[in-house]
């Protein structure tokens, strides 16, 4: 019988009460200022009034990690998947860094499935063998090209196509349908991305298939084909598959599409509140956690800079609970 | 000691083991619900034990369909039949059986829903009542079977005797 991690999902259900939910969205969208707004968050248990907002969002997502690593501590492999994404921002941080020159200890992210310094000290001294298999060429490849064309573009489509393989990858190797899912997604919507902005920018398509990753929603032949072509021809050829209802954000602007994919990984987990066995609802809980970090910063910024209240209210995400 | 001694008490013996076993993976799936939902609230522990032990009860019905078996080829309480005929050994087994089968897929079931009910319960503490029920509903297959059980085995020992 599978796993079925009966009392950490009953632990997650006692936590999810704890999720801002559409009505705390609302009333800080409604705040008159970021101090409101933050007022509002420390009632809540975020933060407290001596850390800055960014250091807030760090505090809560590694209370996030600390459960999840107390609730299934030998199975935190399952959700590498949500933390490759580090891992290769700060392969391109490392790469970036040691062609630049200069220590800038800022750019690294924390909360991969490797530490940063690890990876910046492989890359600076260019040993590949301390990065884990899958990272050494990649990272082999990108640093030798930013060396000898001083390419930064180039050198980032290498590491975000690999990261988005190795998360499709991850996922399905966890053979858990909601991360096969998320990785799923996380790598067709980071395809469209870059066929969107290739098309806007007039790539060829000798940089698309380059810059394409593989994924089983999407012909990134067919796709690299219409951007190449021209954005009515990527619109043209979404049309045709699960991602047509996209179609809309992706006329209006980028940032309207990553508000369509965050809310459509929503409505994937959303079952999982009702589901009292498996790895499901914890996953769930982290893909929501983060979702509510996404959603707070996007809220102080606009607070911050003035932003009307209706513009704001399109661009907050759905939430879990 | 006749082969039909044998089966009879080869069916009291798997009517406590296999109720035994189901109330015991249903207590412990409940538990372990318990367990996660009264970490963060403690004050579920009273609702969600109760929630807990619902699984347990099939246990009890294996062990009394046990006893009253047990009882009636007098293998407690002395005078056993050890010239029972193997027809009549036969007969107390698939007496037996009802409880046998169905006491511990109900409790696994229950657990399950206890389970899932505890879920409930710790995210709407005032929903305890109506998440009593839903676990109590796979307890009327579980009183079924008992009940055939009783009837079949005093049946059994009426034509014995």
């Amino acid at each position: 019988m599978a796993e079925q991690y009966i009392y950490a999902v009953a632990r997650i259900r006692s936590r999810e009460l704890s999720l801002l939910n559409e009505a705390v969205i609302s009333q800080l969208c409604a705040a008159a200022t970021e101090e409101d707004c933050l007022r509002i968050l420390n009632e809540k248990n975020w933060g407290n009034p001596d850390l800055s907002s960014e250091e807030m969002f760090q505090e809560e997502n590694k209370k996030t990690w600390a459960l999840i690593r107390e609730l299934v501590p030998d199975k935190m492999e399952i959700f590498d998947v949500f933390r490759l994404e580090k891992d290769y921002h700060n392969l391109k941080a490392a790469i970036k860094e040691s062609c630049i020159g200069g220590i800038h200890p800022g750019i690294f992210a924390q909360g991969g499935t490797i530490p940063a310094a690890d990876i910046q000290k492989a890359v600076a001294e260019s040993d590949y063998e301390a990065l884990p298999k899958t990272m050494r060429q990649v990272a082999q490849e990108a640093k030798e090209t930013l060396l000898q064309t001083r390419d930064g573009q180039l050198c980032d489509i290498i590491i975000d196509r690999a990261a988005m393989e190795q998360i499709r990858l991850a996922g399905e190797k966890t053979r858990e349908p909601l991360l096969k899912d998320y990785g799923e997604l996380v790598c067709a919507t980071g395809d469209i991305k870059i066929a969107v902005r290739a098309a806007k920018t007039g790539k060829d398509k000798q940089f698309l298939d380059k810059a394409l990753a593989p994924c089983s929603t999407l012909d990134v032949a067919a796709l690299s084909q219409a951007a190449s072509a021209g954005m009515e021809a990527v619109i043209a050829y979404l049309d045709h598959t699960v991602y047509a209802d996209a179609i809309e954000e992706l006329s209006q602007s980028v940032a309207s599409f990553e508000r369509w994919c965050d809310n459509r990984m929503i409505r994937t987990i959303k079952p999982q509140i009702h589901n009292p066995f498996g790895i499901g609802p914890i996953a769930a809980y982290i893909l929501a956690r983060d979702n509510e970090i996404k959603t707070v910063r996007i809220i102080l910024a606009a607070k911050r800079n003035s932003l009307p209240e209706e513009m704001l209210r399109e661009r907050v995400r759905e939430m879990y609970v | 000691m006749s082969i039909g001694l044998v089966f009879a008490l080869a069916g009291a013996a798997l009517a406590a083991a296999t109720s035994g076993m189901g109330s015991a993976y249903g207590v412990g799936v409940a538990g372990q619900a318990a367990a996660g939902a009264c970490t963060d609230n403690p004050d579920l522990f009273s609702k969600t034990l109760i929630l807990q032990l619902l699984p347990g009860t099939q246990g009890i019905y294996g062990l009394l369909i046990a006893f009253i078996c047990l009882s009636q080829i007098g293998i407690m309480g002395g005078g056993a039949d050890t010239a029972m005929s193997l027809g009549t050994g036969l007969l107390y087994f698939a007496a037996c059986l009802p409880v046998i089968i169905v006491e511990p897929i109900s409790a696994m079931h229950q657990g399950r829903t206890s389970v899932a009910c505890i879920a409930m319960v710790s995210k709407k503490e005032e929903t305890f009542g109506k998440s009593m029920i839903f676990p109590a509903m796979v307890e009327t297959y579980a009183i079924l079977a008992l009940l055939i059980s009783i009837l079949a085995i005093f049946g059994v020992s009426g034509l014995a005797a």
